[in-house]
């Protein structure tokens, strides 16, 4: 096998944050179309408000507003736009100075084409229909000479928090050893591999040997039984738990293997699992089978005496 | 204290994508084996590991631990990281030397941008409440500093394209490198906008690499290598973040950083420059004159593996005093958008 197992991962967070008194006043007006910027030390009207001045950083309170119509200062040409950005059609990133402000904001502008922008064109905000109180509530900016849209003035509560999805999609890619230990899952083998440097062998294995650093390269077929190294019995709830606790979390280290690792042990009460424990596997119907040690649906109490400590005392 | 130099260097091939893991363990074990091996050194002769990477980037959490296997860290070791390029892990191991504790140290940097779509992770690093949920992409911003100098003046299309020209030339005395080969820039200027002002030849590529340096202190130095590269220098500063509030068309923390180094008088410099339009900037704000040979290594608009790339000019900045090439050089290091935090290392050799 030359080519490892590979499968696409998305991973994603609503990161949600606090905003404190200066953005928090800068959202609060987005949402009634309104741009405030602070005064820095040197007199520059800073839009978006810096926290601290950028020379100083002393905190800046001197709030201004500012005009949501102003002057393009450099551009360039999105011409494929990614996911989350402010179009989905070709669009320019540009840096706007706002009338008012001494420095720019970075934001799309809806040209259509490249050949209608320019450094020096006045655009204006295009205010998204719904505001909440974040930096989309400017939708995008657009070329226009005209006036501004007027600031509204209905009251409503202080923006503190703002919530940002993230969304990022990956192809994860499994270690070649992996790849082989995952198919041989697929075919109930349980495939550890050997460290030519040790002789330990690791099951999961790994791309290399966390005591040597080299390749671990001897495949080694192990039995579906072993032993309880160590052991907690689950007793709190948790969202996706899909056994009712109490229930046992073990450490299993296969007969052969030097590493343990984790999975379930049922068929038999909780407090009944001790270290030492034998135990073996129970699989799954075959046919639900695939790439994972879930094959095994757990470890079960096996018809043996208790392991001596002194078998597993190296692998705790 | 002690002197600190640069005594090794290893680094992958820059590819576009790799079959490995997000953990660069695959990308790690030869590389550490060849600067060691090199060197005469094993693993127990290192005092301290610090290594630059980044999670966003592998799309796992501790990414960087999962590293250290490749390390075969038993018994126990000393290690440290920065979610950074790994010029920043090289500073840190530097500082370590200079208090004494210990006196050679490893630095290593990876990243496998390939399994990502880098030019949304790279949008992660940008302010989080105002200009990240828009998803300004890395190129697009590029393309906005390209323009003001541009317009200002202070570089053109075909400043750029020559830098894109003579780099890929350069590229081809570098096995390490992505792209390689003489492009004539009429042919470049002739080619379409990838994000106007930027054609392709302006963005460095997506890489999979990785690097290592081993630095070491003053007789232990002497021992490792007959031309150890001396850091006379090592500096980093930051610009703000605020992309709107400060001057684009140059970067006061590469300035700052530079004086403070020591830039001058360089011959070989190493700019880490992921745009062509930086190179030109980089090479203004550090004062070297058309008499410094610049990207020998045809840098990374040939090849630029994240969070080792950066390392990675240092590394080739010192290979140059190492084989006796040259006696003074810089490697440069930056982070953050549009060159918002450098790093400035001036190394040289003592004959």
């Amino acid at each position: 096998m030359t080519t490892p197992l590979s499968a696409q991962l998305e991973v994603g967070f609503d990161y949600t944050r606090s905003l404190g008194p200066t953005l928090g006043r800068f959202m609060t007006g987005l949402r009634q179309r309104r741009v405030t910027g602070v005064r820095g030390s040197d007199g520059r009207v800073h839009v978006p408000p810096a926290e601290y001045d950028p020379v100083t950083a002393q905190p800046l309170t001197d709030v201004v507003e500012v005009a949501s119509a102003g002057v393009v200062r450099s551009w360039s040409w999105a011409a494929e736009p990614l996911a989350g950005q402010p179009l989905d059609h070709p669009f320019a990133w540009a840096l706007v100075q706002l009338d008012g402000a001494d420095t720019s904001i970075l934001h799309a502008v809806d040209a259509g084409t490249p050949d209608r922008m320019r450094t020096g064109m006045r655009v204006r905000a295009r205010w998204a229909r719904e505001r909440v109180g974040r930096i989309q509530d400017i939708a995008c900016f657009e070329p226009s000479d005209g006036p501004a849209a007027e600031p509204l003035d209905d009251e409503l509560d202080p923006v503190t928090m703002v919530t940002t999805p993230v969304v990022l999609r990956y192809e994860h890619t499994a270690s070649l050893v992996e790849s082989k230990f995952l198919l041989g899952l697929t075919e109930g083998r349980l495939l550890g591999q050997r460290c030519p440097a040790c002789g330990k062998v690791y099951i999961p294995p790994r791309p290399a040997c966390p005591t040597d650093g080299v390749p671990t390269e001897g495949e080694v077929e192990l039995p579906d039984r072993g032993t309880v190294t160590t052991f907690c019995i689950v007793n709190v709830p948790f969202l996706g738990q899909r056994i009712t606790p109490p229930y046992v979390a073990a450490y299993v280290l296969l007969d052969g293997a030097d590493i343990a690792f984790q999975h379930l042990v049922l068929g038999c009460a909780a407090d009944q699992v001790r270290m030492g424990m034998r135990v073996e596997a129970v699989w799954k119907p075959r046919e639900q089978w695939g790439p994972t040690l879930e094959n095994i649906d757990h470890f079960r109490p096996a018809d043996e005496p208790d392991a001596p400590f002194d078998s597993y005392s190296q692998h705790l | 204290m002690p002197d600190v130099a640069v005594v090794g260097f290893a680094q992958t091939p820059c590819v576009r994508r790799t079959t490995g893991t997000t953990n660069g363990v695959e990308m790690l074990v030869p590389i550490f084996h060849e600067v060691l091996t090199g060197l005469g050194l094993t693993k127990g002769d290192i005092g301290f590991w610090c290594s630059g990477s980044s999670d966003y980037l592998a799309g796992r959490a501790f990414s960087f631990v999962s590293a250290v296997d490749a390390i075969g860290a038993f018994p126990p070791i000393t290690e440290s990281h920065v979610e950074m390029d790994a010029a920043w892990a090289l500073y840190e191991a530097w500082v370590k030397i200079l208090t004494g504790e210990v006196d050679t140290a490893l630095v290593y940097g990876f990243g496998k941008s390939s399994a990502g779509q880098l030019r949304r992770v790279m949008a992660l690093q940008l302010d989080p409440y105002l200009v990240a949920p828009l998803w300004p992409d890395s190129i697009g911003l590029a393309g906005i500093q390209a323009r003001l100098g541009l317009e200002s003046g202070q570089w053109s299309e075909r400043d750029m394209a020559e830098v894109a020209a003579r780099s890929r030339a350069d590229a081809m005395s570098n096995p390490h490198a992505q792209f390689a080969g003489e492009v004539d820039v009429e042919e470049l200027l002739a080619r379409p906008y990838l994000a106007d002002p930027l054609r392709s030849h302006d963005c460095a590529p997506i890489t999979d690499g990785a690097a290592v340096v081993v630095l070491a202190a003053d007789d232990r130095a002497r021992e490792l290598c007959d031309r150890p590269a001396w850091i006379t220098g090592i500096e980093h500063r930051v610009d703000s973040p605020n992309l709107g509030g400060r001057d684009l068309t140059t970067s006061p923390s590469t300035v700052a950083a530079g004086k403070a180094a020591g830039a001058d008088g360089v011959q070989v410099a190493e700019l880490h420059a992921p745009f062509t339009h930086q190179e030109i900037l980089l090479r203004q704000a550090l004062g070297l004159g058309d008499e410094v040979r610049v990207n020998p290594s045809g840098g990374v608009l040939c090849g630029n593996p994240m969070f080792a790339a950066g390392l990675g000019r240092i590394g080739e900045a010192a290979k140059r005093v190492l084989t006796g090439e040259a006696d003074r050089v810089l490697g440069h290091a930056t982070s953050g958008p549009l060159l918002q935090q450098n790093l400035v290392c001036v190394m040289e050799g003592r004959d």
